[in-house]
């Protein structure tokens, strides 16, 4: 009786278990579908821009609904533009963040510190966008944009970057708040990989005579590395993607400068501006071939990412 | 984070998708133009409590109204820009305006009180051009004695997403100036030869007060409310305007307003001594043949009630101007005319 009991509770076992393997299965499998889907109707709804422009569309800076010329130029180097600002503002920050938290700060002051940088990270980005728009733009304009233009304006290969109105919104202000927004999440990241090296390696290079600086850079950063690229990834993919505090600071115009001070546009928020006005199929789809770029902006930045990580574990224990 | 912040947005979109197709039935469901939407939604308000009978207006944007009109999931489109008679019988569609605006050039210049500052079509067309790009230009000066102005560079700030203010401002510009016509054109969105965009009325206005020597237009109810410092135009006429209801109202009793034409009408640059030249309608689309007339009524009866002196006082109140009596009769023997059931009985008797 028992036995008989016993075999019924297994059998029902194994059902729930293979229930459960196909359930994990197909959710996991509905992010491959809902990926192609999605993939799939960008190319569809710029199949029209696509036959239109070619490949011109990429190297045009025309944007003109009223003649229905289009092309993503601007808005592309905005993305690559502010991202890539942000990324040379944050690294270094972040960086540092990590540092003090885990080697150098107080036992006490850990914990607030760290709560503050993964606060920083809840803020949803309207907040940053309407605080850089209204708090960090104003102060902006009247104390540091005057000081760029005379200092740094003046300089014979940098200079023109760095001249014009100062008007506080434009392509330098929009990188300094994605800079602000993506500090969090590649300082809590690079924290908590930090924390993962082994006392010991540490000890042994303080034993050895090290210096804080010397056990970073030359025990903790390359046991860290894979972790590290991944903060950052984490971070450059935020900020490609970021639409609301960028709409917000970075002026919206469809014009090329040369200076960062000047107004200027990134894909998603010339998306975020266009899409529900936008009045005819070859606004719409060269909109929706912007979303596409988007995309693969993204994929190559992960590609990349990965490939750097793969070269990186390959050379691994063949350096001095 | 990023992604999951996208995938959260987009399901959030497709739910208000959802929900503009699914509003509860006896409704009347609207959707289109940001700039009627104060008013739509106060006389929605008011007509619920008298009527019992609700009206879903959602404010999604023109270029949205007219996508959700054509594809026949809303009872009504609404769209600040009026479509041409061709696209309208392409489409088999009619349409009739229900409220009138004016849209408002702002500035921000030290020394300078709202209202002070003259400006001529010629004027504001070159600033926006990019080719008067001092406050102090002779040519503003000529109009302008008396007032100090700056020598200082002027931004130009105009919107970054596409509006029917937008629409109103450009058709203004290319009426009066051949350049504006042949460089530029007219449009809800168009290629900005200068200037910063900002978003929605409010995001031009923020840069307009943050930046100084800026210069931007906004909607005449935004610039009202938030006591901006605006400009005075000269008109067809030759005279010089504020923007003030009655110089809008003024604008519209000129027009000659032709049911044939689907009411098809800019308002800009409109003759009579009181005008104010930067005037709009606001309109609302419908299809000819209705598959359910039974909601074409109940919004037909909607827009009756809201042509009442009732409606038309409150849209006084929220600062717009209502149609003059003239034309709300129009509206209504066109309605009897042109909208019909699937066997093609009228349905506005």
């Amino acid at each position: 009786m028992t036995t008989l009991l016993h075999e019924a509770s297994l059998k029902r076992q194994t059902v729930f278990d293979l229930l459960f393997r196909n359930l994990t299965r197909l959710a996991a499998f509905s992010v491959l579908a809902l990926l192609a889907a999605i993939i799939g109707s960008l190319i569809v709804g710029s199949m029209p821009a696509i036959n239109a422009f070619g490949f011109g569309f990429l190297t045009s800076s025309e944007w003109n609904p009223v003649t229905d010329e289009y092309g993503a130029l601007i808005p592309i180097v905005g993305t690559l533009v502010t991202s890539g600002i942000a990324l040379l503002i944050a690294i270094p920050v972040s960086f540092g963040i990590a540092i003090f938290l885990t080697e150098l700060s107080p036992r006490w002051l850990r914990r607030p510190l760290g709560i503050a940088v993964e606060l920083l990270a809840g803020i949803p980005s309207i907040i940053y966008g309407m605080w850089g728009l209204f708090i960090f733009a104003p102060l902006f304009a009247d104390h540091v944009e005057p000081w760029l233009n005379d200092h740094i304006g003046t300089w014979p290969l940098l200079g023109p970057f760095f001249s014009g109105p100062p008007m506080g919104i434009g392509m330098l202000t929009a990188g300094i708040i994605l800079a602000i927004m993506v500090i969090p999440f590649i300082a809590s990241v690079m924290r908590d990989v930090f924390d993962v090296v082994p006392t010991m390696l540490k000890e042994s290079a303080y034993g050895l005579g090290a210096t804080t600086w010397e056990v970073m850079w030359n025990v903790v950063l390359p046991y860290t590395k894979i972790g590290v690229v991944g903060g950052i990834m984490l971070g450059l993919g935020r900020a490609l993607g970021e639409t609301m505090a960028v709409t917000f600071v970075i002026g919206n115009a469809h014009e090329l400068h040369k200076s960062l001070l000047m107004p200027g546009n990134s894909i998603s928020s010339a998306l975020a501006n266009e899409f529900t006005e936008a009045v005819g199929d070859l606004y719409t789809s060269s909109l929706i071939e912007l979303g596409l770029i988007l995309f693969f902006i993204t994929f190559v930045v992960l590609s990349l990412a990965r490939l750097m990580l793969y070269r990186l574990s390959k050379g691994e224990g063949q350096g001095a | 984070m990023s992604k999951l912040n996208r995938l959260l947005s987009s399901i959030g979109l497709s739910a208000a998708l959802l929900s503009a197709g699914a509003a509860c039935a006896g409704d009347i469901t609207g959707a289109g133009a940001t700039f009627p939407y104060p008013i739509y939604a106060k006389w929605a308000e008011t007509y619920k409590t008298q009527t019992n009978v609700g009206m879903n207006y959602q404010s999604i944007g023109s270029g949205g109204g007219i996508k959700q009109i054509k594809a026949k999931t809303v009872d009504f489109g609404a769209s600040d820009a009026p479509l041409k008679i061709e696209e309208l019988d392409f489409e088999g569609l009619t349409q009739f305006p229900t409220v009138i605006g004016g849209v408002v050039p702002v500035v921000n210049i030290e020394g300078v009180a709202p209202g002070q500052l003259k400006l001529t079509a010629d004027t504001l067309s070159a600033i926006f051009m990019g080719k008067i790009t001092k406050w102090n230009d002779p040519m503003i000066a000529a109009d302008n004695a008396g007032v100090s102005l700056p020598d200082a560079a002027i931004t130009v700030v105009h919107r970054s997403d596409g509006s029917g203010t937008t629409a109103i401002f450009t058709t203004y510009l290319s009426q009066v100036s051949l350049d504006w016509k042949r460089g530029v054109g007219s449009g809800s969105a168009v290629s900005w030869p200068v200037g910063t965009g900002g978003k929605g009325n409010e995001g031009v206005a923020s840069y307009v007060q943050r930046i100084k020597n800026a210069i931007g237009y906004v909607e005449y109810a935004y610039a009202k409310q938030n006591k901006m410092s605006y400009a005075q135009m000269k008109n067809r006429d030759g005279k010089y305007v504020k923007p003030e209801a009655d110089n809008f109202k003024a604008a519209a009793a000129n027009a000659k307003w032709d049911a044939d034409k689907g009411f098809y009408m800019m308002l800009t640059d409109q003759p009579g001594a009181d005008s104010w030249p930067i005037t709009g309608a606001t309109f609302i689309l419908m299809h000819k043949s209705q598959g359910k007339p039974e909601n074409a009524k109940e919004a037909l009866k909607f827009f009756d009630w809201a042509f009442s002196a009732n409606g038309d006082k409150m849209a006084m109140d929220l600062d717009y101007v209502p149609l003059p009596e003239n034309v709300t009769k129009m509206i209504r023997t066109a309605w009897a005319a042109k909208i019909k059931d699937s066997n093609g009985q009228v349905i506005w008797k």
